[in-house]
C-alpha cells in the first residue's frame, strides 16, 4: 500500500509556496507593517526632508521622487526577515522534519520558501508604486519603466528573501533572524537611500556608501522614477541583485545540507 | 518494494559532538505486525533510536534495515516504507487539519483524486473530522496527537514509529491512541515500533519489550517473561491490630521472604510460588486468628525489571497519570 509515486518538484514547490503564501495572508502583522511602515517613513521625510532638495547638486525638485526608492527596499528587508523567520520556526518546531520525512527535495523547500517571499514582493511592489504615484510622484522612464521598476523591486525582494533563508537555515532560530534585521538596516542607513553619494560630505560615509551595494539597488529604482531610462544604473542594480540571489541561493542550498542530514 | 515489515538493528552506534555515545550499539529484531515497545528514561538513547531508524540522523556505526531496506543507503525507499510521529508533535499553527493532510498527501505523491477522500477517512478515524477546518493552534494536545497519527498513516505506511505518543495526554486521549495503534497492529498488520517513559504503555501494548539506558538495550523479551525473569509477586497483608504484625509475618513466613513493607503498619512477603498461593494465605491468617484490614497481590513491574538490571528505579514512572485507562483488545502475540 505505500509503494506510491514520489511527487514531482514542480508539485512540491507549489505545494509549498502555497503555504508558505497562507502564512503571510493569515498574519495580518506580516501584511500590514511591512508595508505600512515603509509609507508612513516615505510621508514623514517627504515633508520633512523636502529642504534638502534646495542644495546644488540634488537630483531632484521633490524629496518625494527622491524617496521613493526607500520604501521598496525596507519592503524587501521586512519580507526577509518574515520569510526567514517562518523557516526558522519550521526548523525549531520540528515542521522541517516532518517535510523531511516525505519525498520533499531539498530545493523544492527552498523555491516553496521563497514563492511567499515573491508574493509578498509583488504585492508590496504594486501597493508602494500605486501609493507613489497617487501622493504625485511621477515615473520619468514613463508606462515601461513603471513595469521595469516592479520587476527591479520584485527582483530586489527575491534577493533579500534568498539572504533570508540562507540565515534562518544556517542559524536555524527565530530570534537569530530577528538579530540580523537591525545589520540590514545599517546596510540600508549607510547607503544612498536617504541622501545622494555626490552629497555626502562625510569622507567615511561617502566611502561606505559607495562600496555598499544597497547603494546601487536603491539608485537602480531612484533612476527609473527621476532620470527616465539609465542602463548603467539599471544594470548595475539588477546585477547585484542576480549576484545576491546566485551567492544566497548557493549558500542556502549548503546550509539546508548541514540542515536537512536525512540520509 | 518487498513486503517485509521487519525491523533489523546489529551493532548500531549513534555518536554526538565530544565522543557522547546516546545510542551504543543496539541490537534489535522486530517482526513484522509485531507491536515493539522502547522502554527508557528521559535521555536513554530512545529517541535517537527512532532518529536513526526513521533517516533522520545517519548511524555513527552498525547497520539498521527497516522494511528491508538500509537506513543509511537506501533512505528514500525507508521513508516510503514508514509513518513516522515524533515526539514533539510538529504541526504547522496556520494550518487546518484538512490542509495539513492536503500538503502531507501531495508531498507523499498520493495521486490528487485520492487525496481528499484518504484525509477525510483518516481524519474521521482519529475522530478530527468536526475539527477539520480549524486551525491546529487551536487544537488540544490530544487533538494534535491524533492529527500528527493521521499524517503519519496517509500514505499507508506497513511500519510505524511513534516516538512518545502518549506524553502529556489525558487518559481519555491515551486510551484512543492505544485502542487505534493496537487496531492497526491485528488488523491492518502494521509493524509497530513505540517508545514510551510510560510502564503501563509498554506492558499494555507491546508484544516485545526491549530497556534501553544509556544507550545500551539492558533487557529484551515479553512483558510476562521480563518480569518473571527478575521477580515474583509480592503479597501484603495489613492486620487490623497493629499488634498482630508478628503473628501475620509468622503466619507469612513459609510462603516466602520477607520484604519491606510498602505502607506502615503492613507485612509484605516475596512469594516463593506464585499466587496460586492466596487462598493458603488466607487459611494461614485465619489459623493464626489475624483479622485482615487489607490484603494485596502484586504483581512485578516493568520498574522492577529496571531496578533489576540497572540498580535504578525508571526515571518518569512517577510523572505518569494516576488513572491507568483499560487494555485495548489485541490479538495473541
Amino acid at each position: 500500500m505505500s509503494a506510491l509515486a514520489s511527487s514531482n518538484m514542480p508539485a512540491q514547490v507549489g505545494l509549498l509556496a502555497g503555504r508558505a503564501v497562507r502564512h503571510i495572508i493569515r498574519q495580518p502583522a506580516q501584511v500590514v507593517f511591512p508595508i505600512a511602515f515603509p509609507l508612513i517613513l516615505l510621508a514623514v521625510n517627504s515633508s520633512g526632508l523636502d529642504a534638502a532638495t534646495k542644495l546644488p547638486g540634488f537630483p531632484t525638485t521633490d524629496y518625494l521622487d527622491f524617496a521613493l526608492a526607500v520604501p521598496f527596499m525596507q519592503g524587501a528587508l521586512f519580507a526577509a526577515l518574515n520569510g526567514g523567520q517562518d523557516l526558522a520556526r519550521d526548523i525549531e518546531g520540528g515542521f522541517l522534519d516532518r517535510l523531511a520525512l516525505t519525498p520533499m527535495s531539498g530545493p523544492a523547500l527552498i523555491a516553496g520558501q521563497l514563492g511567499g517571499a515573491l508574493f509578498m514582493g509583488v504585492v508590496s511592489a504594486l501597493i508602494y508604486l500605486t501609493v507613489g504615484l497617487l501622493i504625485g510622484t511621477g515615473i520619468a522612464a514613463g508606462f515601461g519603466g513603471a513595469l521595469v521598476l516592479l520587476a527591479l523591486a520584485v527582483t530586489i525582494s527575491f534577493a533579500f528573501a534568498c539572504l533570508g533563508t540562507f540565515v534562518a537555515l544556517r542559524a536555524g532560530s527565530g530570534q537569530a533572524v530577528q538579530g540580523f534585521f537591525p545589520l540590514f538596516f545599517v546596510l540600508l542607513f549607510l547607503s544612498s537611500a536617504f541622501f545622494p553619494r555626490n552629497l555626502i560630505e562625510q569622507d567615511w560615509f561617502r566611502q561606505v556608501a559607495t562600496y555598499n551595494p544597497v547603494s546601487y539597488l536603491v539608485e537602480g529604482i531612484r533612476s527609473l522614477v527621476i532620470t527616465g531610462w539609465d542602463g548603467q544604473a539599471l544594470a548595475q542594480a539588477f546585477g547585484i541583485a542576480a549576484l545576491m540571489i546566485a551567492a544566497f541561493l548557493a549558500l542556502s542550498a549548503w546550509a539546508l545540507r548541514t540542515r536537512l542530514v536525512r540520509t | 518494494m518487498p513486503d517485509d515489515r521487519s525491523i533489523q538493528v546489529a551493532g548500531l552506534v549513534r555518536e554526538f559532538k565530544g565522543a557522547i555515545k546516546a545510542v551504543d550499539g543496539i541490537d534489535l529484531s522486530v517482526a513484522g505486525g509485531e507491536i515493539y515497545g522502547f522502554l527508557g528514561p528521559n535521555g536513554a538513547g530512545k529517541s535517537t533510536t527512532v532518529k536513526v531508524l526513521t533517516t533522520l540522523l545517519p548511524p555513527s556505526a552498525g547497520t539498521a534495515t527497516v522494511a528491508g531496506y538500509d537506513v543509511a543507503k537506501q533512505g528514500a525507499k525507508v521513508r516510503a516504507s514508514i509513518g513516522v510521529a515524533l515526539q514533539d508533535v510538529a504541526l504547522d499553527p496556520m494550518l487546518t487539519g484538512r490542509e495539513h493532510m492536503r500538503l502531507q498527501a501531495g508531498l507523499q505523491g498520493i495521486p490528487r483524486a485520492e487525496r481528499a477522500t484518504r484525509g477525510n477517512d483518516l481524519l474521521e478515524r482519529v475522530g478530527l473530522a468536526d475539527a477539520a477546518d480549524r486551525k491546529s493552534s487551536t487544537y488540544s494536545g490530544g487533538m494534535r496527537r491524533r492529527l500528527d497519527l493521521a499524517l503519519a498513516l496517509l500514505h499507508g505506511p506497513s511500519i510505524l514509529f511513534l516516538d512518545e505518543p502518549t506524553t502529556g495526554l489525558d487518559v481519555q486521549s491515551r486510551t484512543a491512541l492505544w485502542d487505534e495503534v493496537a487496531r492497526l497492529a491485528r488488523d491492518e498488520g502494521t509493524t509497530v515500533f513505540l517508545t514510551t517513559q510510560y510502564l503501563e504503555e509498554a506492558d499494555v501494548l507491546a508484544d516485545r519489550v526491549g530497556i534501553i539506558d544509556r544507550g545500551v538495550i539492558v533487557a529484551e523479551g515479553t512483558p510476562a517473561a521480563l518480569k518473571a525473569e527478575v521477580s515474583r509477586p509480592t503479597v501484603e497483608v495489613i492486620p487490623r491490630d497493629a499488634e498482630d504484625c508478628a503473628a501475620t509475618g509468622a503466619a507469612l513466613a513459609p510462603f516466602g521472604e520477607q520484604v519491606a513493607e510498602r505502607a506502615a503498619g503492613s507485612v509484605a512477603v516475596r512469594l516463593r510460588s506464585g499466587a496460586d498461593q492466596l487462598a493458603e494465605i488466607v487459611r494461614a491468617l485465619d489459623v493464626a486468628d489475624v483479622a485482615v484490614a487489607h490484603l494485596a497481590l502484586h504483581e512485578p513491574t516493568l520498574d522492577d525489571v529496571f531496578l533489576a538490571k540497572t540498580g535504578r528505579s525508571l526515571e518518569g514512572a512517577g510523572d505518569e497519570p494516576a488513572e491507568t485507562p483499560p487494555e485495548p483488545e489485541r490479538a495473541a502475540a
